[in-house]
């Protein structure tokens, strides 16, 4: 990979919070329309004060709850509009009903969303109940390990959603707290730089151009809707080689490359953990720790959730003998969640495929510590030997 | 991980623990480090005992768990002693950094700890400087005597330059900062 030395990136020191509306600034959408919910309320606070210092351009519409901001969104894109909003957890849910539109009508909406808790009861800390419970909605969906990521994942999401081939909405998770206000040390581009890597948005079509009037959110029955689906199914299949063409990119300019899926150690690797978000960061350090005792040991992150690399996940994993993964949340389905049972779906076809166990654990911002991970690993090598496969989905760090 | 430096702030909602800690962590990464700064909780609650950490390297640093052993741990409030464990997970060589009018050697023996006891009065000096009880500050001062872990000019320098974005039109409350944490950095003692 050859990185470009020319460009001088700022290193600087941002939470979450303060890096993905760095990145919108950059960004200078045409309109956010936002609504506030803890731990995502500080990306709009703050990109309000640059609309009121003038650094941006951007019409914020400050609306009475997230089912319109969404609504409002919805509405710009559908005018041609760049068009961003943030959320978090039950604001996510009163969205729920607009989502699956804003992906229907091929709108490129780009929303960061900060992964908090769905009550009940009340929480406002981290897992991933809230953006697997919109899974099924049509968004990209792209998990971040840390405020870098988050920085570089917002940036990105532009360039995916709005590609010709994608035209869908994306939406870009941290953990909340975990990442949306921690401040760690990150590498940001020069504005012209971010700016020109995003490039300007041309829409296909716009409401407000009566020259070329076009009908937006029409009735759709048993004759043509089946047909009308099939290409936004399509379409986020072929997100899948834009996010890695655009992560590509990204990597040879700057020096950060991005995929589907980050491989830590896999190559030689007879037993893996797969999770997302911050919770990958720290295993990296458990592979690390292991392996320096001798343990063929790795970690396959999926960073991106919707579309499913399915295939990726497939020709990472199948060669392994045990993993288990890591859901921070619970589908409620009776059989663990929902990264376990889609993982196990991606493996059943292929020739060779690991046992495949489960751990939902970090619910309502349960930490999770290094002995934990030490510990999955430890029973997933016992497995590899030949160990007892014992109970399929187990829960971390929980007192039972 | 064994060559990244932790630490753990105790306060009470309000008193600015976690702004405290991303000033460590901006002042740790303007110096060339790595850094994180993170609370416990959120949204803060006036008074309710609070935490936040640091973690300083000179790689990068990967995990996101909670601080478990923190060699450096700073009390901005002391009557949180009586109640929260501030020794928790603090190894026998750690360091304990003490908002109080007390003595080192006081707290020493209350706390019946091996390591390193600090005692600095930086609610006083917040009052004389800052004219409000704000100890976070004037502990940063006292943190950088205590453990040498940022070049002291530096840190001066970067929180100084934070201080001017954030109080643009409030000179006197830059001063009265500046002036707490270097008053801090000299009459920490051991």
């Amino acid at each position: 990979m050859t990185v470009s030395t020319e460009i001088k990136q700022l290193v600087v020191a941002k939470t979450g919070n303060e890096a993905m509306a760095e990145a919108m600034r950059q960004i200078n959408p045409d309109v956010v329309a936002a609504y506030p919910i803890t731990p995502a309320t500080e990306i709009a606070q703050i990109f309000s004060s640059f609309v009121s210092d003038g650094l941006v351009n951007t019409e914020m519409v400050t609306v009475e709850s997230e089912h319109s901001a969404m609504s409002a969104c919805v509405g710009s894109a559908a005018a041609g509009a760049r068009a961003m909003t943030a959320t978090a957890a039950q604001g996510l849910m009163l969205m729920a009903e607009i989502l699956p539109i804003a992906a229907a009508l091929r709108l490129p909406i780009v929303m960061p969303e900060v992964n908090r808790t769905i009550s009940g009861p009340i929480n406002i800390h981290c897992d991933h109940s809230d953006t697997m419970f919109c899974r099924d909605s049509g968004w990209i969906q792209i998990f971040s390990e840390n405020t870098q990521e988050a920085y570089d994942n917002v940036l990105q999401a532009i360039r995916i959603a709005e590609h010709a081939r994608v035209r869908l909405p994306a939406l870009v998770t941290t953990d909340g707290f975990i990442i949306s206000h921690a401040m760690e040390t990150i590498k940001i581009l020069p504005d012209e730089e971010a700016s020109a890597f995003v490039g300007a948005y041309r829409a296909n079509y716009s409401v407000l151009d009566n020259a070329n009037p076009i009908t937006v959110g029409s009735i759709d029955l048993q004759n043509y809707y089946f047909e009308h689906r099939l290409p936004m199914i399509n379409a986020l299949n072929e997100a899948k080689a834009v996010i890695k063409q655009v992560g590509r990119e990204f990597g040879e300019k700057y020096g950060r490359a991005y995929d589907l899926l980050e491989k830590y150690k896999l190559e030689d690797a007879e037993v893996a953990i797969v999770c997302l978000g911050s919770t990958a960061g720290t295993t990296k350090d458990v592979v690390d720790t292991l392996r320096a005792r001798g343990q063929k040991i790795g970690l396959l992150k999926i960073r991106v959730f919707r579309p499913f690399p399915v295939e990726d996940i497939a020709a990472a994993l199948g060669g392994l003998k045990a993993v288990a993964v890591l859901d921070r949340s619970d589908a409620l389905s009776g059989y663990g969640g929902p990264v376990f049972t889609e993982v196990c779906s991606a493996l059943f076809n292929s020739a060779a495929r690991p046992k495949v166990i489960n751990y939902v654990y970090g619910l309502g911002g349960r930490d999770i510590d290094l002995h934990m991970l030490e510990a999955v690993f430890m029973r997933l090598l016992k497995i590899k030997d030949g160990g007892d496969l014992g109970q399929i989905v187990d829960y971390l760090g929980v007192r039972k | 991980m064994t060559d990244t430096i932790e630490i753990r702030w105790h306060g009470r909602g309000g008193q600015g623990a976690k702004t405290a800690a991303l000033l460590v962590a901006d002042a740790a990464i303007a110096t060339g480090k790595m850094a994180q700064a993170f609370p416990e909780y959120g949204p803060e609650r006036m008074g309710a005992p609070v935490k936040a950490f640091n973690r300083i390297s000179e790689q990068e640093i990967r995990v996101h768990c909670a601080v478990e052993h923190p060699g450096i741990v700073l009390v901005l409030d002391e009557t949180l002693i009586d109640s929260v464990n501030v020794l928790e997970g603090v190894p026998d060589n750690g360091t304990i950094i003490i908002n109080t009018e007390q003595k080192p050697e006081d707290y020493q023996k209350k706390l019946n700890f091996k390591g390193s006891v600090f005692t600095v009065n930086a609610s006083g000096i917040a009052r004389k400087n800052i004219g409000l009880n704000k100890p976070n500050t004037p502990m940063l001062g006292a943190l950088i005597k205590a453990t040498g872990i940022l070049d002291y000019a530096k840190m001066l320098e970067d929180t100084t330059h934070k201080l001017q974005k954030k109080f643009k039109n409030k000179p006197e409350v830059i001063e009265g900062n500046v002036k707490a944490i270097q008053d801090a950095y000299e009459e920490v003692t051991r």
